[in-house]
């Protein structure tokens, strides 16, 4: 009885996740996927002779008031931090409950197969819990953004994880229980070590990568305890952030490896071409340059980046733009599959300023746009607007598909410095004869922008 | 079939049900989707009941603590993080009816 009743929630999930996927339904899908959450829960409280009442109790109490607290606090802009540090706890929490299992059974006695579910849970989930929280500090800048790179570094990668297979056969093989704790220690040096060198403009491909990985977590954790909601559950979700990862490697044209372990934009903008163009000077845009320039375009498209959410400008856009539709300019938002640091992440920033939904266009919509322009406002998007990867085939960016922006009448880029992104590439747009350089933080740029287009 | 063959049988199917699911998700879609399906592998929580309410040593219901700890933060805070965020495509789309 109580499987059937488990297979309802698991079939919750699945109509849930389902429903996700359409912007209609997306809502109602998140619901029927929590209240067959909660369902599955009150299940198991009833169904398992529960001794320890005040553990579980307080456990739910803790998780419950820290879980509302983070959800109503966190601000869209944060959202990519956010759902890290969820994917690292959903991890961890698979990990301990392998690693209760652990100081539970009698490890001698154990069977193949649980002593490798054990591993794997122990495993994936400690590399998830410390990865998530390495990428939790490059996205909150606790870290530096850029790859953390040292002599040797992939050696010690390779060593620690074949330390973490020879340990696991023998604690497998032994029953030893240290050997257990020490593929745990290791797993959770693995996961800093993993996501270090990693640069934050890949970051959408690690969080999509991480979110896969605590699926799997709980997946083997379900395999660890016999239960089919958590291997239904894990597998959904380990697929989904799968199929993620690899649009998100697909919108940059670089394999997953090449993302995981290269080390992305350390070696500067070290192309010829950029080297040449990087003492060219540019042409400087002030608050009143822009305005003339998009006040009395017929067409605008603004195309935004991780510089939106770090200025928390989408309020400031959404205000730039209705000033212009009331001068009777066309807007649109053109989005790379890659811009900010999670899938969707300007999506969700832009529906925060309730931004029109038809205004959105993703890159194969925008792009044959562009000739028809008359102005591109770039707001903190770099690499995704970079000509390089067009032209240059010496660039490290090269074959990455891009905004074509340097086919539009005028660009206006709104950027801090000069000083290239994330991933260090130097980008020929700014330098070029149509763009106009404003060097501002986004918001403060927007808000200018609209007062001086009042004075037109 | 032994509970192992069982367990991946249903692992295999659940993954391709996964896959196809996921597959069509417009770009617009994909941080709920992310943070909603990071609340269903939450589902580990259950696991985490059933370790901490049965665990026998002090140190099993330490451990079995911090899993129903962490894994309600997980299911919670997910789930309602992505109802927050739909919220917000809601009033876009109630807004586009209004002004038909």
């Amino acid at each position: 009885m109580t499987e059937i009743l488990y297979l309802a929630a698991a079939v919750a999930f699945i109509v849930g996740l389902r429903r996700l996927g359409s912007p209609g339904t997306a809502r109602s899908g998140n619901r029927i996927a929590a209240v067959g959450m909660l369902a599955a829960v009150v299940i198991t409280l009833i169904a398992q002779d529960i001794v320890n009442w005040g553990t579980v109790l307080a456990g739910l109490a803790v998780g419950t008031a820290a879980g509302v607290w983070a959800a109503v606090r966190v601000q869209m802009t944060a959202m990519p931090q956010m759902v890290a540090i969820f994917n690292g706890l959903g991890g961890i929490a698979s990990a301990l409950v392998a690693a209760t299992e652990v100081v539970d059974t009698d490890l001698a006695g154990l069977s193949a197969d649980t002593a490798v579910s054990i591993l794997l849970s122990i495993l994936i989930g400690a590399i998830t819990f410390t990865g998530s929280f390495i990428a939790f500090g490059k996205l909150q800048g606790v870290l530096p953004g850029r790859p953390l790179l040292f002599p040797g570094q992939q050696a010690l990668n390779a060593l620690v994880a074949l330390g973490i297979i020879g340990v696991g056969i023998w604690a497998g093989v032994s029953g030893e229980t240290v050997g257990y704790w020490v593929v745990g220690g290791l797993s959770l040096l693995l996961g800093v070590l993993a996501v270090i060198p990693i640069g934050g403009a890949d970051m959408p491909v690690v969080i999509s990568l991480l979110n896969s990985f605590s699926g799997l977590a709980a997946a083997a954790a379900g395999f660890v305890i016999e239960s089919n909601p958590l291997i239904i559950g894990g597998a959904l979700v380990g697929a989904a952030g799968l199929i993620l990862t690899f649009q998100m490697t697909e919108a940059m044209n670089r394999s997953l490896g090449n993302v995981l372990f290269a080390g992305f934009g350390t070696e500067g903008g070290g192309t010829s071409a950029a080297a040449g163009i990087a003492d060219r000077p540019v042409k400087r845009a002030t608050p009143e340059d822009a305005a003339i320039s998009l006040g009395y375009a017929d067409s605008v498209m603004i195309v935004p980046g991780y510089g939106l959410a770090v200025a928390q400008a989408q309020h400031a856009v959404r205000k730039l733009a209705d000033a212009l539709e009331e001068r009777g300019t066309k807007v649109h938002y053109a989005i790379h599959p890659v811009a900010g640091r999670m899938p969707g992440h300007m999506n969700v920033l832009l529906a925060e300023a309730d931004v029109p939904y038809e205004q959105l266009l993703d890159l194969e919509q925008a792009d044959p746009q562009f000739p028809q322009t008359d102005v591109v406002l770039i707001l903190g998007a770099n690499d995704v607007v970079n000509p390089s990867a067009r032209d240059d085939p010496s660039s490290q960016i090269y074959g990455m598909p891009i905004l074509n922006v340097d086919r539009a009448g005028t660009v206006i880029v709104v950027k801090r410095s000069l000083s290239p992104g994330f991933a260090g590439i130097d980008n020929p747009l700014f330098y070029d004869d149509k763009t106009l350089m404003f060097f501002a933080d986004a918001k403060e740029a927007l808000e200018s922008t609209v007062t001086a287009l009042k004075t037109l | 079939m032994s509970a192992l063959v069982v367990g991946i049988t249903v692992f295999v199917l659940a993954a391709f049900v996964g896959f196809e699911l996921i597959s069509k998700v417009p770009p617009t879609l994909h941080t709920p989707l992310m943070s909603g399906a990071n609340a269903i592998s939450g589902i580990t929580i259950i696991g985490a009941v059933t370790a901490a309410g049965l665990g026998a040593t002090p140190l099993a219901q330490i451990l079995g603590f911090l899993a129903v700890a962490t894994a309600t933060v997980n299911v919670v805070g997910g789930f309602l993080v992505t109802d927050r965020m739909l919220d917000m495509f809601r009033s876009r789309s109630e807004r586009r009816r209004d002004s038909e």
